[in-house]
């Protein structure tokens, strides 16, 4: 009994904190789709929409609803395995990431050890992170990289020459614009000496001078241009020019398939946020605050938690914005941009980055 | 005792997926197979306290190379293998080598079996970011540095394959041009080069 109760404890703990997390992700990545509704409405001279429940609060539902009891439509010359396993791998890819996340400092809580088999002995912290992993910007690079099958699959399956174009395109652009991202975030991992999420958050927190968008400014344009094209958003989002590819690669997706690319492009968008959050603007910490709050206390946790969301969505709401502003790339020039120019400068700043951090550390 | 069902979970998909990566007919349906085999050796890599290795595996294998070989697969549209009737010793190569490698793992499951218990330190492994980086950068500089030229060869190598080297078309309009004014000897000095 002892055994079983040790080696499942563990588990359950970390399974109740990725519920918790994927909920509290999913249920921001809802309303997301509602601002962006919302927003561009105003930004439009639109009411956007405002008919379900008070002020539209509860039109995500409605669309989810909406989603599920769609009929299902799978073309008829698909490839029936692939078809399906595509909105998997692309939602699946999307979350992973979820548990690297640093959501906030640790906790200084009650003594556990009074829990029995001494399940939890010594105890006395509970961290704001599901796993802290000594590699974790690699994981999530990785792991999103991985997302491209998915699109690639889905535009390949559907039998349909718009979405194999739209698949196609998706990928070129991912491959290509995932190495400035890459480069770029190569600074920011010198100057802080470490891979993991938590410990790059650590190493800018004190003052708001050390944030790494002072000393890598080159680094975070790079990051946010290719988030941008990362997440197929305005203005690169080519895979699904309507006006050339009606809708992409998901032209032949219908109800919650369809419901499951769109979570995913959502939760990506938000994943690149929490990235560039925590690589260049120190993540949950908050310049002042452990002057105001004892460090570890709930309240001190709390208020950094709310301002490293609040960080989140505002650049959420800088994704809408731009979607608002600006027209589309030609796919040639979106090419040569990553290839030509963006990659070039992300190197550029790997090497000055390098002279400046040996120069310091002599 | 988790470890351990892990481990028999992540092997055991490993396998199959590289079962069905050699049985499918479709070669799209192969390299779907062989990404889940590198998915499933990355997870193996972590229960085993290398998690740079196991972060770099999906993030070259998994990320860059398979997608690039499925790329190539879905604008060539390949048709399904067929089974081969001529070369038909050439099952017979095929099984013996299968059968060299199947001794291979039977001796290296002996050799483990009579090796004396080590307990490795978590924190020393050779799987961590910082153990990785000082011997690549300290003990083995020359070996990386050699690769590392290789592989520069090899970008190169590829660009230059990939450029078409034909000649502009411009410059043939240019030559039928001068040719037609009877001033073909001057032809040199009006040539474009892009």
């Amino acid at each position: 009994m002892e055994a079983i109760v040790k080696t499942i404890f563990p588990f359950a703990v970390v399974s109740i904190g990725i519920l918790l997390a994927f909920q509290g992700v999913l249920m921001i990545v809802a309303y997301t789709v509602l601002a962006e509704r919302k927003v561009l409405g105003w930004m439009q001279g639109r009411i956007g929409p405002n008919r379900v429940g008070p002020w539209g609060i509860a039109q995500p539902f409605a669309d989810l609803f909406k989603f599920i009891f769609k009929e299902d439509i799978v073309p008829d010359k698909s490839t029936k395995f692939v078809y399906f396993l595509a909105p998997i791998v692309a939602l699946t890819c999307a979350l992973m990431p979820i548990v690297v996340y640093p959501f906030g400092p640790a906790i200084t809580t009650i003594d556990w050890s009074f829990l029995p088999y001494g399940l939890g002995e010594g105890i006395t912290q509970l961290p704001m992170t599901i796993a802290r992993i000594d590699v974790g910007v690699l994981y999530v690079l990785g792991i999103t990289s991985v997302g491209v099958y998915g699109i690639a699959l889905a535009g390949w399956s559907s039998n349909n020459k718009y979405s194999l174009m739209g698949g196609l395109r998706s990928s070129a652009q991912m491959i290509s614009y995932e190495l400035a991202m890459g480069a770029s975030v190569i600074g920011v991992v010198m100057l802080a000496g470490t891979l993991e999420l938590g410990g790059i958050i650590a190493a800018q927190s004190g003052s708001m001078f050390k944030w790494y968008i002072i000393p890598q400014f080159i680094g975070f344009i790079v990051f946010l241009i290719a988030a941008f094209a990362e997440t197929n958003r305005i203005p690169f989002d080519l895979p699904e020019a309507e006006t050339e590819l009606v809708a992409g690669f998901h032209t032949e997706y219908s109800a919650l398939k369809f419901a499951l690319f769109f979570m995913a492009e959502y939760v990506n968008m938000f994943t690149v946020s929490v990235m560039i959050v925590t690589l260049f603007l120190g993540g949950w910490y908050i310049p002042g605050l452990s002057l105001i709050f004892e460090v570890g206390s709930i309240p001190y946790a709390l208020v950094s938690h709310i301002g490293f969301i609040g960080n989140i969505c505002a650049f959420l709401f800088l994704y809408i914005w731009i979607r608002c502003t600006l027209p589309r790339f030609r796919f040639d020039q979106l090419m040569n941009f990553g290839w030509k120019f963006l990659l070039p400068v992300a190197l550029a700043n790997v090497i000055l980055t390098i002279i400046v951090v040996y120069f310091l550390n002599r | 005792m988790a470890t351990t069902a892990l481990f028999f979970l992540f092997a055991g998909f490993a396998i199959a997926c590289a079962v069905s990566m050699v049985y499918h007919r479709n070669p799209l349906y192969s390299a779907i197979s062989l990404v889940g085999v590198f998915i499933a050796l990355s997870c193996i890599y972590i229960t085993l306290a290398a998690p740079f290795i196991a972060a770099v595996q999906i993030l070259i294998y998994a990320g860059a190379i398979m997608v690039l070989v499925v790329f190539v697969i879905m604008l060539l549209n390949l048709e399904d293998d067929k089974p081969l009737n001529r070369l038909r010793y050439l099952y017979a190569v095929g099984g013996g080598l299968g059968l060299i490698l199947l001794v291979q793992t039977f001796f290296i499951f002996y050799a483990v079996m009579r090796a004396p218990k080590q307990t490795v330190d978590a924190d020393v492994t050779v799987g961590k970011t910082l153990s990785i980086g000082t011997a690549m950068y300290t003990e083995y500089l020359l070996p990386v540095e050699i690769v590392g030229i290789l592989l520069l060869m090899a970008v190169i190598g590829g660009v230059i394959l990939a450029r078409r080297l034909e000649q502009p078309k411009l410059e043939l309009v240019v030559d039928n041009e001068l040719e037609r004014r009877g001033e073909g000897e001057i032809k040199d000095e009006f040539r474009i080069r892009l």
